[in-house]
């Protein structure tokens, strides 16, 4: 053996880019979204160091200030810091949309993949039982579920609210799965698995869900944003977020509406924040889904 | 054609069942109880005597089959019983509601349909240049803008440049239109929008998808107008998608107006929903959860039906 030899040789392979650079180039729209989100997303893990305020503080001397040097978007009606329940909203939203579209999607998906596995009698039922589903507008399922299901709060943060929103996404994440899975069904290493005598669960779980990650990623994305907007519309109605957790979109409801006039910042700024929020969670769902399967409608 | 519609009614049977099933056990599950919710409200003591007396004058003392055999004869005699918390038949409780959501429904799918059709049509035409990206920003800004927290923005508008707020008490449109469109047209605009940027980003896609037809080459070829090309072959064949989602929206918009009407002190059907719920009124929660999905059921039936009307393609049997 000579390994004098072993001369290096160099191939002329095309130039791959990392994927999240691909992307970058591909979407900068999508790139933009996801700018938005990190930088939320370091905003209130370390919202902490972050804020001028403490989020609960209340300031008698300085209620419903207007926006200041001190206080860069005013005060509400207790003299607490606009800017700073805004930076810990962001930390609320983010938790329950992330949790709750996660739950959501993955419970979907593990209905859509067993729907479409076993196919026949339990499709059917899962589909019909879907369709029930289907015919609730979201808001009002959301509602029923948390009447139902009452208030679990653990650590601050109540739980079965993140199933009210959860249950809503359901359906439609099973149905887009459900016809992915179809597909994937049909391949012939699915044949080349059951001939090799794996079990059910094995080739769903090992074989078929591998397969349908684009779409769940889709959907799973979008349905964050979907979430954040679901919950601030039941925190609004008084029913998601209790004070005094700072949540934008309780600091729109009961005392702020009352203040129209004197107060337009209370109204403003939490809005804003919603919509910005939700705007790249779209924006970013939406290149994704470009890039990955332009085919899946969400 | 005909047996594909009575098929596709009597399949309107098991799933409007099912949603009976759904909505009558997940009531029962809630905690509290009406009863007691009712008569401790009012002060003073209550015995149990009392409470039972009045479980049994609304049927909460039958077994839970035979609640819901009750109620299932009423629905199909139309007779959708008695609030349990106001003693007023649900019928005309929910039907004075019902006009009010409807009349919002109504305009907001309007305006969503007036702004969708040119702007998606622009859009798509105009792909990739100046025009397309303004539109698309403007449809996808429609989805993140939360319709409630639009309405308190409407609002908000108003009464500063104006000094002026929209009536707070309800009008129908037959005793004083101008009254009733001061009240109603801000919640129609303030969901509207959300509504027109989903039916405009359909229309565009659409759009997109057609131009890019056979057809549509063939007419080109053979000298249509431009003109003639859009509105008679691509704009026809992209209506159907844009109609499904405008239909099944409208849908959802007869209930599902829950926050916007909070906002705008509106007394319509999702403001009944949320006070009905709370309070448990099973009853009244019960009709109007079949009002809302039968709704949605038939809204569906009727899109696929025009599917076959406008698409000689999709022939059911």
């Amino acid at each position: 053996m000579n390994t004098a030899a072993t001369a290096t040789i160099t191939y002329d392979l095309p130039k791959r880019r990392h994927p999240v650079l691909q992307f970058i180039v591909q979407q900068p729209l999508g790139a933009a979204g996801l700018v938005v989100i990190i930088l939320m997303m370091i905003g209130s893990i370390f919202a902490k160091y972050v804020v001028p305020y403490d989020p609960l503080q209340l300031d008698y001397s300085a209620m419903l200030a207007a926006p200041s040097q001190e206080h860069w978007l005013g005060t509400d009606a207790f003299g607490r810091d606009v800017l700073s329940r805004i930076i810990y909203g962001a930390r609320t939203a983010l938790l329950v949309g992330f949790l709750a579209s996660f739950v959501g999607s993955t419970l979907g998906a593990v209905i859509g993949v067993i729907s479409a596995f076993f196919g026949g009698r339990v499709d059917m039922a899962i589909q019909r039982f879907m369709d029930i589903l289907l015919a609730f507008p979201i808001i009002v399922l959301a509602l029923a579920v948390v009447a139902v299901l009452g208030k679990f709060p653990v650590g601050g943060l109540d739980l079965n609210l993140i199933i009210a929103i959860a249950i809503p996404m359901v359906p439609k994440v099973a149905r887009v799965v459900r016809a992915s899975a179809l597909a994937v069904r049909e391949m012939p290493y699915i044949d080349a698995a059951r001939a090799a005598g794996y079990s059910n669960m094995r080739i769903m779980f090992r074989h078929i869900v591998p397969n349908v990650t684009a779409p769940y990623l889709i959907m799973f994305t979008a349905y964050v944003a979907q979430a954040i907007l679901l919950e601030a519309s039941l925190s609004f109605l008084g029913l998601g977020v209790t004070e005094p957790t700072a949540a934008w979109g309780l600091m729109l409801s009961g005392s702020s509406a009352e203040f129209y006039r004197e107060a337009p910042w209370m109204i403003i700024f939490p809005g804003l924040a919603i919509s910005l929020a939700v705007f790249a969670f779209n924006l970013f769902g939406d290149s994704l889904r470009d890039w990955l399967d332009p085919k899946i409608k969400l | 054609m005909l047996r594909y519609i009575i098929n596709r009614l009597l399949l309107m049977i098991p799933t409007l069942l099912g949603v009976a099933v759904l909505v009558f056990l997940l009531l029962r599950m809630m905690p509290g109880d009406i009863v007691e919710l009712k008569l401790l409200a009012e002060g003073g003591n209550v015995d149990v005597e009392t409470l039972d007396a009045e479980r049994a004058r609304l049927g909460l003392d039958k077994s839970l089959w035979n609640q819901f055999v009750d109620w299932m004869v009423g629905l199909v005699t139309f007779d959708f019983g008695i609030s349990m918390w106001t003693g007023q038949p649900v019928i005309e409780e929910i039907s004075s509601r019902l006009e009010l959501s409807l009349q919002v429904a109504i305009m907001a799918t309007v305006l969503a349909i007036l702004i969708a059709i040119p702007f998606g049509t622009l859009s798509a035409l105009f792909k990739d240049t100046w025009i397309d990206h303004v539109i698309r920003v403007f449809a996808i800004a429609g989805l993140a803008v939360p319709s409630f927290w639009l309405g308190m923005i409407i609002i908000l508008t108003l009464l500063l440049t104006f000094n002026w707020i929209p009536p707070l008490t309800y009008t129908p449109i037959y005793e004083d239109p101008w009254k009733n469109l001061s009240q109603l047209i801000w919640p129609a605009m303030a969901v509207g929008y959300r509504y027109s940027a989903v039916a405009t980003r359909m229309m565009r896609s659409t759009i997109l998808e057609v131009l890019q037809e056979d057809y549509i080459r063939t007419a080109r070829a053979k000298g249509v107008l431009e003109r003639l090309v859009i509105s008679r072959h691509a704009l026809r064949n992209a209506m159907l998608p844009v109609i499904t989602v405008i239909g099944l929206e409208f849908a959802f918009l007869i209930g599902g107006l829950v926050v916007t009407e909070q906002v705008f002190n509106l007394n319509g059907l999702g403001k009944l929903f949320v006070e009905t719920v709370t309070r448990g009124d099973f009853t009244m929660v019960q009709a109007l959860v079949m009002l809302i999905a039968g709704f949605f059921i038939i809204v569906n039936f009727v899109i696929d039906l025009l599917y076959a009307v406008f698409d000689p393609r999709v022939r059911y049997r």
